[in-house]
């Protein structure tokens, strides 16, 4: 329908300039989307140097200081440059559309929100071919490790935090410029969609943190460079700081990237049960009480630093409670399938295997919060397969879910459903397979980001890491999806999926470079 | 195709090492019960939450199995269009809170009793270095010698390059494992040097970090006599993986004629500090110095890790001043990982890895060096 109303605008300009001067909330959704499979597939290799080297005791391929960067280069590339910029490239494309806007609040500021994200990543990973090499102190960077005693690249590193802080924040100023102002009439805040919630309290959450982030490293750059001594106990200072400055900033950035991760579900199951989603208005009140929850929970990290009880007590309690609003959550997406009349493409089967997996890492989560027992897990690898189930088949099985769902409406082609369905089951056995052992050397006393181990740890370790070298091989299987559906195939109805709702789908398939230009009719909008 | 290929591949070798002889097997799946009452309250509190949570797993998993199974399109299923309820919403979200409360009290309990760490009998001081702990009994009266000393992975490099078989203990082995007697109540006052570490026995359920600045504390009752193995478990910079804890739990008589022992030794290191050394034994101690403190950094043949690690070969400094020489040792370089070895090695092994770097790798200043003249220059330093 909007097509026709759109022709008499200018397209896109041609070649190059056209992505680096754009402004087109679509243009900088591809970019983005690009540069986090990129940023994918360059942390995903040194997931493999890691894996590899771990295939068996002793060592092998890599020295011990290069292993620690490839677990410090990993973290950091995955965190910053897979899964962030993947949400903020989701948002961009699906926002504006999904609210009847036709662009984003700040376009330029868009744009410069994006491109200066290669700078940062290319500055960081040149350090891998400096004399003094990458940083080697793992991605959570604990003062002194990171000041006193780190290479001299860490100036790089914190300058390259510095302008990924940036970008978030300007992204998420982007974001909530956006849906606060560009809302279509009749688009009230309880219409919106779950991913257009998720992502404005992500946004907050984002603008409340990153500055924590940015002024953290900047204090490790005054220690290092101009002499003070925020975490040097030598000089008064003192290395636990750094720790709850860092949390501070750490734990809400969990949630942001799980919260758009379950935006996108709460849009995918109900479309392929053909059922609305069932408690939307406790959807919403769950996410915002999640966000709250992130502010207070961030010493569960750091239960062993020697806390008093009472510290120890609140972070606790505070952290099981986290355990009921997700839980709703989990609830009100089974209660959506059940009576549903169920389909299972390619999205639904990444959606319905993000609820299982997701789940699994919310109950060893709920198990971490139990502080003496955290005294146990607590920097073993129980806690590296807790947090790589919430962020790979978690967090990164979302984007998965999103990228093939919404595929038709920004090609204009149906992908190869065939190929899609091969890699899921690919990615789910191999993602289990990877993770799944990995609690048993935790609870058997393995410490994480070591490169060599004892000999009792080196059966679940090959095994581990025949899943990663499968999970890893897999992720080509969605590139050539991809690009086979940018070139051509099947041609996408305006609706693409059956049981699809939101303005999205009242657009044309591709969606026109221009959309929404005027305000979409208000008896497209309906509850959610 | 690709991802197949490559997971036959995998299979292959996987099974080459399966069945090679060096490994053997452990399918080890859960936390150790341990052989202290505060590890065995971990352990089933550990074990009840994993039940609460299979339970819940099965109830979640189960409706939503049953669903897809029973409610999918190909079945002819016709979704229904409910879509809210106050009344289960709030089901939902008290009963996990009940559950969690149900929780939280043997938690509670349990981290009230890990964290009485008063009356204690023995005390002992656990300093992270990279990458050594020092394990310091502080005295009960000032008659007592202080008996304190490093413990150093044992496990030998050609193990871990693959050169040598690997031993049954394997990265957990020390030179001097720390010694505590059993059913008595030790105090650990955990603490660091450089950067942060963690004190981790599993046996135990005793897991602290050792940061600078700071001194936490913990305890334990080990209830079994025994050998007892753990790791440092906070990333401590490159031989994070390879500085294990041992700690042996004796019987009382035994402890005290180890005490005993420790005691005469500490008391003869100290005048030894006086006694003249050869070249020959200078070069064997210092070796034994070098391969346990220095290689990490500088490399078996001191080649060292440009630009971060110099090289010992050649270096201008090793084969320069002998006093400068010996002070770096003592004071370490500011702002490097080059540690202040004045306190952490005794006269005796600064006298005679100093000696050695200076005679090995290709140097040859034919420089010996004795512990008095350390010891000046320590003095000195203070």
């Amino acid at each position: 329908m909007s097509a026709s109303h759109d022709d008499h605008h200018h397209g896109p300009a041609k070649g190059l300039t056209r992505w680096l001067y754009t402004t087109n909330h679509k243009d900088i959704g591809s970019l983005y989307l690009w540069f986090s499979f990129a940023m994918f597939l360059l942390g995903g290799t040194f997931a493999m140097v890691i894996r590899a080297e771990l295939f068996q005791p002793g060592l092998q391929l890599v020295e011990p200081n290069f292993f620690n960067q490839m677990t410090t280069m990993h973290g950091l590339v995955m965190v910053f440059g897979a899964v962030m910029p993947a949400f903020v490239g989701l948002a961009n494309w699906l926002i504006p559309m999904m609210i009847g806007a036709p662009d984003m609040a700040l376009p330029r500021m868009n744009n410069w929100s994006f491109w200066i994200l290669p700078f940062a990543f290319a500055m960081l990973s040149s350090t891998l071919f400096m004399d003094a090499g990458a940083p080697n102190f793992g991605w959570t960077f604990y003062a002194p490790l990171s000041t006193t005693y780190a290479p001299s690249t860490v100036t790089f590193f914190i300058f390259a935090i510095h302008i990924m802080g940036a970008s978030s924040i300007m992204g998420s100023i982007n974001i909530i410029a956006t849906v606060l102002n560009m809302r279509a009439p009749g688009m009230t805040l309880m219409k919106m969609p779950l991913f257009v919630w998720t992502w404005l309290i992500t946004a907050y959450l984002l603008i409340a943190v990153m500055p924590v982030l940015a002024g953290v490293v900047t204090m490790m750059l005054f220690d290092i460079h101009f002499g003070t001594s925020f975490f040097n106990a030598a000089g008064g200072g003192d290395p636990v700081l750094f720790q709850h400055v860092f949390w501070f900033f750490g734990h809400p950035e969990v949630y942001i990237m799980i919260l758009p991760a379950f935006g996108i579900v709460s849009a995918i199951i109900p479309t392929f049960a053909r059922k609305r989603l069932f408690g939307y208005d406790s959807m919403v009140y769950a996410t915002a009480s999640i966000a709250f929850l992130s502010f207070i929970v961030w010493a569960h990290h750091m239960f062993t630093v020697g806390m008093p009880i009472a510290g120890e007590l609140f972070f606790m309690y505070a952290t099981m409670l986290i355990a009921v609003p997700t839980g709703v959550k989990v609830f009100n997406w089974v209660a959506t399938m059940f009576r549903g009349s169920m389909t299972f493409e390619t999205p639904m089967l990444f959606a319905i295997a993000f609820v299982v997996l997701f789940t699994m890492g919310g109950f060893t989560g709920l198990m971490l919060a139990i502080t003496p027992a955290d005294f146990q897990y607590h920097d073993t690898y129980f806690v590296v397969a807790h947090f790589h189930y919430v962020l790979v088949p978690g967090a990164i099985f979302s984007i998965m879910a999103a990228t093939y769902y919404w595929l038709p409406k920004w090609t204009g082609h149906m992908y190869d459903e065939r190929l899609g369905k091969l890699h899921f089951w690919l990615s789910f056995i191999g993602v289990n397979v990877l993770f799944f052992p990995q609690h048993f050397l935790g609870l058997a006393g393995m410490p994480r980001r070591i490169p060599d181990y004892a000999l009792q740890f080196a059966d679940f370790n090959w095994i581990s890491s025949i899943g990663g070298f499968l999970f890893g091989a897999s992720q080509l299987i969605l590139l050539v999806v991809v690009i086979k559906c940018v070139k051509g195939g099947k041609k996408a109805t305006p609706q693409v999926w059956e049981g699809a709702q939101g303005l999205e789908w009242t657009l044309d398939s591709p969606a026109p470079y221009h959309t929404f230009a005027t305000p979409p009719d208000p008896k497209l909008i309906h509850a959610q | 195709m690709l991802p197949k290929a490559k997971l036959w591949l995998s299979l292959i070798g996987a099974a080459t090492i399966l069945f090679s002889t060096q490994i053997q097997a452990a399918w080890e799946l859960n936390m150790p019960r341990g052989v202290t009452q505060i590890s065995r309250d971990t352990y089933d509190l550990h074990m009840q939450i994993l039940w609460w949570c299979v339970a819940i797993g099965v109830v979640v998993f189960g409706a939503m199995l049953w669903s897809i199974i029973n409610h999918r399109k190909s079945k002819g299923a016709v979704a229904a269009t409910f879509h809210e309820s106050t009344k289960v919403e709030i089901i939902w979200t008290i009963i996990p809170f009940v559950i969690l409360i149900l929780m939280a009290i043997p938690a509670t309990r349990v981290l009230t009793e890990a964290y009485d760490s008063s009356e204690s009998e023995i005390d002992i001081q656990v300093t992270g270095y990279q990458w050594r702990w020092e394990y310091r009994y502080l005295r009960k009266d000032s008659d007592e010698e202080e008996v304190s000393f490093y413990s150093i992975l044992s496990t030998p490099r050609d193990q871990i390059n693959n050169q040598l078989p690997k031993d049954e203990t394997y990265l957990l082995d020390v030179d001097n494992p720390l010694v505590i007697p059993i059913n008595t109540k030790v105090r650990f006052l955990v603490t660091s040097n450089d950067v942060i570490h963690a004190w981790w026995v599993p046996d135990f359920a005793v897991k602290r970090d050792a940061i600078p600045g700071f001194i936490n504390e913990i305890w334990t009752i080990v209830e079994e006599p025994g050998i007892y193995r753990g790791q440092c478990a906070e990333l401590c910079g490159i031989e994070h993986g390879f500085m294990p804890v041992v700690v042996h739990a004796v019987e009382q008589e035994e402890y005290d004629a180890w005490y005993a022992t420790k005691q005469d030794e500490a008391r003869v290191a100290r005048e030894m500090a006086n006694n003249v050394v050869t070249m020959s034994e200078s070069l064997e101690a210092g070796e034994q110095v070098y391969n346990t403190t220095c290689i990490g950094c500088h490399q078996p043949n001191g080649t060292g890790l440009p630009p971060a690690f110099p090289a010992l070969a050649g270096s201008s400094v090793v084969n320069g001043d002998l006093e400068a020489n010996i002070n770096l040792l003592i004071n370490g370089v500011p702002g490097t990982a080059m540690a202040a070895f004045g306190r952490q090695l005794t006269p005796v092994q600064l006298a005679a890895v100093v000696t050695y770097i200076r005679n090995s790798f290709g140097n040859a200043t034919g420089d010996l060096v004795q512990p008095a003249a350390v010891n000046t220059l320590i003095q000195a330093a203070q």
